[in-house]
């Protein structure tokens, strides 16, 4: 067994998981979503992001690729939230719940194609 | 994409991940401490916006103060943590990069990048270089000073950061790595479209055989050049179609047999094939009779080769000889008074030092120099570093294995023509050589002419082909005028025409030339500039043909012919 390996698929499910933990329940609805979930996910996206840099074949720019995509989705839905609560001061009305949830929808399908290449490498592995 | 750029990602992995999840736990606790109002009332912690903000300025050391309001106590007791786990953080990261700069093996991989950036970056035909010791650099030199490009690989790091230092009019992409590593040639441009030809120049024999393959394979089409000293080693270049092979000595024995045997056009094949504007060589008039020849090596073996069918007496002196199996042979170094006496040196015409110890070699000539003082001395010099102990020594012909290989490397390189008219030089007598040789040595001033050959055809000679192609006629003298002042004439010879097949040495200058005529022309490099600026520029053309000055703008020329044209009406 190979800790490296262990640490990385680790962080790639953990990353899913968090992201759908906070994706799921009604979309336009506060209560359902909060903002340390969010959080969480975010920082896990962003360590499994970190521990795929520097591989150089085709399957690890794949997993690089849809790590760098579920960072994007979950950066641009925090600032959505923080323009919202901090800026405009609208606070988490059901629009802007919608809109952060949609994003980390959006994120959490990058983390689900994640999961799948992380399954077909196992799969392809010989040894 | 860039190597260099992943490898920096992959080093900084681990930092990075340290960074974020310090920054993580920083903005979490500040997320779950409690705050203080101005009443001094528990406020609600900072929400993850105003955490992250303070965070961001506080773990670079900015530190704008307390923001948004005061801090309560045990806020401010998270934020000593914080600081000191953030500043460590950035710490790691930053020592990891300095340490990744200075890695031996990224700045390896940085300097290979740019290399290949550069040479895929070249536009005009360059020459591939392997191998930058004393005949290398000495190649170098002369293509540059020609304005020829040329990409260099050399095994010694120091020789190529040496090359740097030295002022090349271009910018030469240099690597330093072994150039019979395939990958290393690749990288060099060695299937870069506008690669001409390849020099297999390294001190190595082996090292110019396995480049000599390796271009042959990875590139058939190339023009190959290479050195090669023995007969093993050069039999097996020839073998695989390598272009032109030199050997310093078979050449030099040549030139000796050839000085010997015909002076006068070994003088001129000398001027011909040197390298350009360097100073006039001594003329060399070895005696026939008896020589001496000191060792026997390789070199030692091709010089008896050529030097008895020249009709020259040979006695050897070699330390490997024996005197019992070889008639006219001594055991010995020929350093020593002794020896040379019992060789003859009182009835010897000339002497050849042709061991490979430089230090021995010069020893022979002072001592057989004082012996009789009235011998022609050979010597033959290893090292280009001793050149100054030869040039003090002054023998009568000095031979530098690095000069001939360099000279011939460029008189094939840069004037294919130029082999064509040496070969037309065997059925000339000496009074013709003579002539030409007078000629030749007037044209720079006490500097040898460079040799340089130009097609009339629509890449080199714009105007004058197009003018040729009109139908004008135009002969061979009314070119050879200064571009500067038509009253003078351009210092330069043409040695040879070459019309298709048919080729026609030293025209007159009533010659008439036709468009795709190739000349092999002898000119200093400045009037080489000229006649070639004559022969591209229309306008350039005109004045040297007729005289008249043309500005060359479109809407001037039009006046200019207008203007004719109603004078002629009225």
């Amino acid at each position: 067994m190979n800790l490296e390996k262990v640490i990385f698929g680790f962080f790639i499910v953990l990353a899913a998981t968090l992201n759908f933990g906070f994706f799921i329940g009604d979309i336009d609805r506060p209560e359902l979503h909060h903002v340390y979930e969010l959080a969480a996910a975010l920082v896990v996206s962003l360590i499994a992001t970190a521990l795929k840099f520097g591989d150089r074949t085709q399957i690890g720019a794949i997993h690089l690729s849809t790590s760098l995509v579920a960072d994007l989705q979950l950066i641009a839905a925090a600032i959505t939230w923080a323009v919202a609560v901090h800026v405009t001061g609208e606070g988490m009305t059901a629009s802007v719940t919608s809109s952060v949830v949609s994003l980390s929808g959006g994120a959490l399908f990058a983390n689900i194609v994640s999961v799948i290449i992380l399954i077909i490498e196992t799969v392809m592995l010989r040894r | 994409m860039n190597s260099a750029f992943f490898l920096v990602l992959r080093r900084m992995r681990a930092p990075i991940i340290v960074l974020i999840v310090i920054y993580a736990i920083s903005v979490f606790g500040l997320t779950l401490v409690p705050g203080i109002d101005a009443e001094g009332k528990t406020a609600p912690p900072l929400s993850f916006f105003h955490a992250f903000y303070f965070i961001s300025y506080t773990a670079t050391t900015i530190g704008f103060g307390e923001i948004p309001t005061a801090f309560s106590d045990a806020q401010r007791l998270w934020v000593i943590v914080c600081i000191y786990l953030t500043v460590i953080g950035w710490s790691y990261s930053i020592v990891t990069l300095i340490a990744l700069l200075q890695d031996k093996g990224f700045q390896n991989t940085l300097t290979v990048n740019r290399f290949s950036r550069r040479v895929r970056q070249i536009k005009e035909p360059f020459y591939l270089v392997c191998g930058c010791g004393e005949t290398g650099n000495l190649i170098c030199r002369t293509l540059d000073r020609t304005g020829h490009a040329f990409v260099v690989i050399e095994n010694d790091e120091l020789r190529v950061q040496e090359l740097d230092l030295q002022d090349f009019k271009t910018d030469t992409p240099a690597l330093a790595g072994d150039a019979r590593k395939p990958d290393n040639l690749l990288l060099a441009g060695l299937r870069h479209p506008k690669c001409r030809a390849v020099l297999a120049v390294t001190n190595d024999e082996d090292a110019n055989l396995a480049i000599a393959i390796a271009v042959r394979l990875l590139n058939p089409s190339i023009a190959l050049i290479a050195r090669g000293r023995t007969h093993a080693v050069t039999a097996n270049m020839a073998s695989f179609g390598t272009d032109h092979i030199i050997n310093p000595f078979a050449r030099f024995a040549e030139y000796l047999a050839l000085a010997v045997a015909a002076p006068e056009r070994f003088r001129l094949i000398e001027l011909l094939t040197a390298l350009p504007e360097s100073p006039l060589p001594e003329p060399h008039r070895p005696p026939r009779g008896h020589w001496i020849l000191c060792g026997y090596g390789r070199f030692g073996h091709l010089l008896a080769d050529h030097l008895r069918p020249a009709g020259i007496e040979l006695t050897i002196i070699d330390p490997e000889c024996n005197p019992e199996e070889m008639a006219n042979s001594i055991k010995g170094y020929g350093t020593e008074a002794e020896t040379l006496r019992q060789a003859g040196i009182d009835r010897a015409a000339g002497i050849i030092a042709g061991s490979d110890n430089d230090v021995n070699n010069l020893s022979i000539a002072v001592t057989a120099a004082e012996l009789k003082p009235d011998l022609f001395v050979v010597a033959r010099q290893n090292h280009n570093v001793n050149g100054p102990l030869f040039a003090a020594y002054g023998a009568d012909f000095t031979m530098v294995p690095s000069h001939i290989v360099a000279q011939e490397c460029i008189a094939i390189l840069t004037t294919p023509l130029l082999a064509a008219f040496l070969n037309l030089l065997r059925e000339r007598d000496e009074a013709w050589s003579s002539a030409l040789v007078g000629r030749l040595q007037g044209l720079c001033d006490g500097l040898t002419p460079a040799i340089w050959g130009m097609k009339l055809n629509i890449a080199e000679a714009q105007a004058a082909y197009r003018a040729l192609m009109q139908g004008r006629r135009i002969a061979l003298g009314e070119i050879l005028r200064d571009g500067t002042d038509r009253s003078q004439p351009l210092r330069a010879v043409t040695l040879l025409i070459r019309r298709e097949d048919e080729m026609i040495p030293l025209p007159p200058d009533a010659f008439p030339l036709a468009p795709g005529d190739e000349l092999l022309i002898a000119s200093s490099l400045a009037a080489r500039r000229n006649l070639e600026l004559t022969l591209y520029r229309p306008s350039e053309l005109d004045y040297v043909l007729t005289g008249h000055e043309i500005t060359g703008s479109w809407v001037w020329n039009w006046l200019a012919a207008r203007r004719k044209h109603g004078g002629h009406l009225s």
